[in-house]
């Protein structure tokens, strides 16, 4: 056996201070690298925990609830759906801090309830008359900016002069409160209700649906389109000039800004179609463009993973070239087209620039009933909410940015689940 | 009516099938020997029927709007004479809104009249389109039943149909670029109809904002985009020095140090920052980024705009970090094994590899994602639609609040419809430049990649 270290010269300190150095920059390579991953995932996480933090507020609301006399002189069934309904829930109000009688005060402890709540009372009343002259339960949201100082957004330690809300009205709140009428469950109004001007009414329904149609039209359009040309263009098509003009075609179109196909949309569905404004149908034709290259470069890389010995098999069984293609290679290409279909329609889903243009950023109170009604979509509604001035949007649009994730993380897994179940190994 | 027109179509598109197919089992039965299965008899009756109806309809639908609206305002021709296209467009509205039951005030009793006659139109349209459809439909299927015969190629048929609608496929990506330059040249076309091409493309100032009466002063707005685009340029600029240095660095940890295990937790970690929308990054920016740098740059005596510019680019940077890791990782990898073993043979530390061997070589393909990610960058939307601001200066100061093209385009077209002011014509204009800037970036960067890539293939 022959010992190594004896037969090498030993290294002289020069040499092993080269080597030192040169060790010390690996290190330091190697350091940058783990401080580049560091910084991006510390972003990620920054990025997470403010959406978190300031979102997790918005999925409980501020409810008061409230003894009503519903009063037969100020409401009366003749009048219907007309009354006083306000006064009727002031009434209620005024009957647990009876030294309240400013009419200037008056009004302002009506201010505690959200807009929607005289609604809500009129709509309960329309379907039961019978209820006039009784005294009935009502459970309804607390205007934003006591919704704000119930989840401590709104700090009483700031002057007065610079909140939302005034020292008596604190003072009523927390009377309330210590009466047991002041609750916080779940916020399922955010999910069931549309868009509103305030924001403890306001929710996302009208932008779920909106953008469900969006996907769907999307979904339709570029699904079959994108197959097709992926097919024609792996299995089918001669190498000539043409293949290779729509194939140089569709990897650009695939990096053409997102903006501008909103403005192809505005100028071409909108103004030469004739087609509606702020129309699902519109943006998911849009949509349904961005996301056909996604969906044809997925499904060639899809066939072409199929290996030629299936396609081979086939041929020499007697099939024609559109038996083995329909019959054998798309079929097991199937998962991994499916897989590529679902990133393209998650990318779809958060996709925004293209909506704004075609004006599915509108203000509508309703959840669109066809892809022809004018609607908001997620993102958009997102857009919108982070416009808005008042403070519980802010909230808001970090619960609507949760929601979003979720959809897009459940889209996102999957698409991983049927890609690690159907992969297929050759 | 048009559901009607589709079920129509659809019901005598199954029933074509399921008489071919009889018919075909019908000659199988009495003996004779069938070029092609039943089943494509039956299929070659569907498509037959399916595809040219449907292309009817679709065309109906796209073009009866039109020739609904040239009858109406050929009804009221006398009514509409020497009014601007504005105020016709805004009679015909008014029109349809009566007709769609939604009424203001009284209006004229031609005009109830032309409501009224707009829907027997629309009625009329839909009935002829239901006729038509039907007619055709059955038509098609007869003829796709005559065709039964024991040598008839049916086979051969219906691969020829599912070929050419392959085909359309395909082309319909050429039809959308095509789509894109003609809608953009057609508009920009107009723009320049009204503003000088040198003065859009050279002027220093923009201010585009609509007059409120003809002959208010600067009544036209200011259309030079040099300050537009120096503002994409420095959120551009500021995006690259966040992303670049980190994308790269992770990339080459990524590629050559890290252990397996880190490697496959840190991919779809990266993976994650790439699948946010960019709306969500616009809001990180307002909500955090921007106070953030605002309240640091105030206390150090700074003076930082809201709408401060390095929250954006910095931002937008952090969006492209994924992106450039993921195709520097590519690059690296393509390099091949021998040229690793090579370096490590000679006794370079991996250190020494990666950044006198495999960085150099894998040089191009990473110069190619850095060129994708700066046609992103320059097309990135909502990121600067959130926190950039919206006037443009001629400033290259990062702190100081800059507008973006994308910016001006969203907000030149927000809520306004009519195609005929330079306000709205100028996003148009924009578009083409972002178009072909963003274009000739990706064609050349999309050239580097793949080029390389075959390289080392």
């Amino acid at each position: 056996m022959t010992d190594l270290s004896a037969n090498s010269a030993p290294l002289g300190a020069a040499q092993r201070n080269h080597l030192r150095r040169r060790n010390r920059h690996q290190l330091m390579l190697q350091g940058f690298g783990i401080a580049a991953i560091s910084f991006a995932a510390l972003m990620l996480f920054i990025l997470v925990s403010s959406l978190v933090g300031t979102g997790y507020k918005a999925f409980t609301q501020t409810h008061i609830q409230v003894e009503v006399f519903v009063d037969p002189e100020e409401v009366s069934v003749e009048k219907l759906p007309r009354g006083g309904f306000r006064d009727v829930l002031q009434a209620s109000l005024q009957a647990q801090l009876p030294e309240v009688s400013e009419r200037a005060d008056l009004r302002r402890l009506e201010g505690l309830f959200s807009n929607g709540a005289q609604f809500r009372l009129r709509d309960m009343i329309v379907a039961d008359p019978s209820l006039i002259g009784q005294t009935v339960t009502l459970r309804v949201p607390m205007s934003d900016p006591f919704d704000q100082l119930a989840k401590g957004l709104v700090k009483r330690d700031t002057p007065e002069a610079q909140r939302r809300v005034t020292d008596q009205e604190i003072a009523w709140f927390d009377r309330l409160d210590q009466a047991g009428m002041i609750t916080q469950p779940l916020n399922w109004g955010l999910l069931t209700n549309a868009d509103s001007r305030f924001p403890e009414l306001a929710g996302l329904k009208g932008a779920l649906v909106g953008s469900f149609w969006a996907l769907l039209v999307c979904f339709l359009i570029s699904f079959p389109l994108g197959i097709g040309a992926a097919i024609y263009l792996e299995e089918f098509a001669p190498k000539n000039r043409w293949s290779d003009l729509i194939e140089v075609n569709i990897n650009n179109l695939a990096a053409v800004p997102s903006v501008v196909f909103g403005l192809l949309a505005l100028a071409v569905f909108i103004g030469w179609f004739g087609l509606p404004r702020s129309a699902p149908l519109v943006g998911g034709m849009t949509l349904a463009l961005m996301t056909m290259p996604t969906i044809i470069i997925a499904t060639r890389a899809a066939l072409k993973a199929v290996p030629p010995s299936i396609r081979e098999a086939a041929l020499g069984v007697g099939a024609s070239k559109h038996q083995v293609v329909f019959g054998h290679v798309l079929p097991l290409a199937m998962p991994g087209i499916l897989t590529g279909t679902i990133i393209g329609l998650a990318q779809a889903l958060g996709e925004t620039a293209p909506l704004l243009l075609i004006g599915m950023n509108a203000f509508i109170t309703s959840a669109p009933g066809s892809p022809l009604d004018s609607a908001t979509a997620l993102p958009t509604q997102i857009f919108i909410w982070a416009d808005s001035p008042e403070r519980g949007f802010v909230s808001r649009t970090s619960a609507a940015i949760l929601v979003l994730l979720t959809f897009l993380i459940t889209m996102n897994a999957i698409a991983i689940y049927l890609r690690s179940k159907f992969e297929r190994k050759w | 009516m048009t559901t009607a027109a589709f079920l129509c179509l659809f019901a005598l598109a199954i029933i074509g099938y399921v008489w071919n197919r009889q018919a075909a089992t019908a000659i199988r039965r009495d003996g004779a020997r069938l070029h092609s299965l039943v089943g494509f008899h039956g299929a070659f009756s569907l498509l037959m029927v399916l595809v040219p109806v449907l292309v009817v309809i679709l065309l109906w639908l796209v073009l009866q709007g039109h020739v609904i609206d040239s009858i109406l305002k050929s009804g009221i021709a006398a009514r509409l004479e020497g009014l601007g296209t504005g105020e016709v467009q805004l009679i015909i509205a008014e029109i349809k809104s009566i007709a769609g039951g939604t009424i203001f005030g009284t209006p004229e009793d031609w005009k109830l009249a032309a409501a009224d006659r707009y829907l027997a139109l629309n009625v009329r349209s839909g009935q002829l389109m239901l006729v038509v459809v039907t007619a055709l439909a059955l038509g098609l299927m007869l003829f796709s039943r005559r065709k039964v015969a024991a040598d008839f190629r049916a086979r051969h048929g219906v691969e020829h149909i599912i070929s050419g609608l392959m085909i359309f496929c395909s082309v319909v990506a050429i039809f959308v670029t095509i789509g894109i330059v003609a809608s953009l040249m057609f508009e920009t076309g107009k723009f320049f109809a009204k503003v000088p091409v040198t003065e859009f493309l050279f002027g220093t100032n923009w201010e585009p904002q609509i007059p409120l009466r003809e002959d208010q002063v600067a009544a036209e707005g200011a259309f030079g985009w040099l300050p537009v685009m120096l503002g994409t340029l420095v959120i551009t600029v500021i995006a690259l020095v966040v992303a670049v240095p980190v994308g790269l660095m992770s990339a080459i940890y990524l590629n050559e140090f890290a252990p397996r295990r880190f490697r496959a937790v840190a991919k779809p970690f990266l993976e994650i920052l790439a699948g946010v929308p960019t709306v969500v990054y616009g809001f990180f920016a307002i909500l955090v980024v921007a106070p953030a740098m605002r309240g640091f740059g105030q206390s150090i005596g700074l003076d930082v705009s809201p709408n401060i510019a390095l929250a954006a680019g910095s931002v937008m940077g952090i969006m492209l970090i994924p992106f450039i890791s993921s195709f520097a990782d590519d690059a690296l990898s393509a390099v091949p094994q021998s040229l690793r073993d090579g370096a490590l043979g000679l006794g370079a530390t991996r250190a020494e590899m990666m950044t006198s061997v495999l960085f150099p070589a894998a040089i191009p393909g990473i110069v190619g994602g850095i060129l994708l990610a700066v046609s992103r960058a320059i097309g990135e939307t909502m990121i600067v639609v959130m926190a950039a601001g919206l006037i443009a200066k001629m400033t290259i100061n990062p702190l100081d609040s800059v507008t973006t093209v994308t910016v001006q385009i969203v907000t030149l077209l927000i809520g306004d419809t009519s195609f005929d002011n330079p306000k709205t014509l100028a996003a148009f204009a924009l578009g083409m430049m972002l178009f072909l800037v963003t274009l000739i970036i990706n064609v050349f960067a999309l050239r580097i990649v793949r080029k390389y890539r075959e390289a080392y293939d």
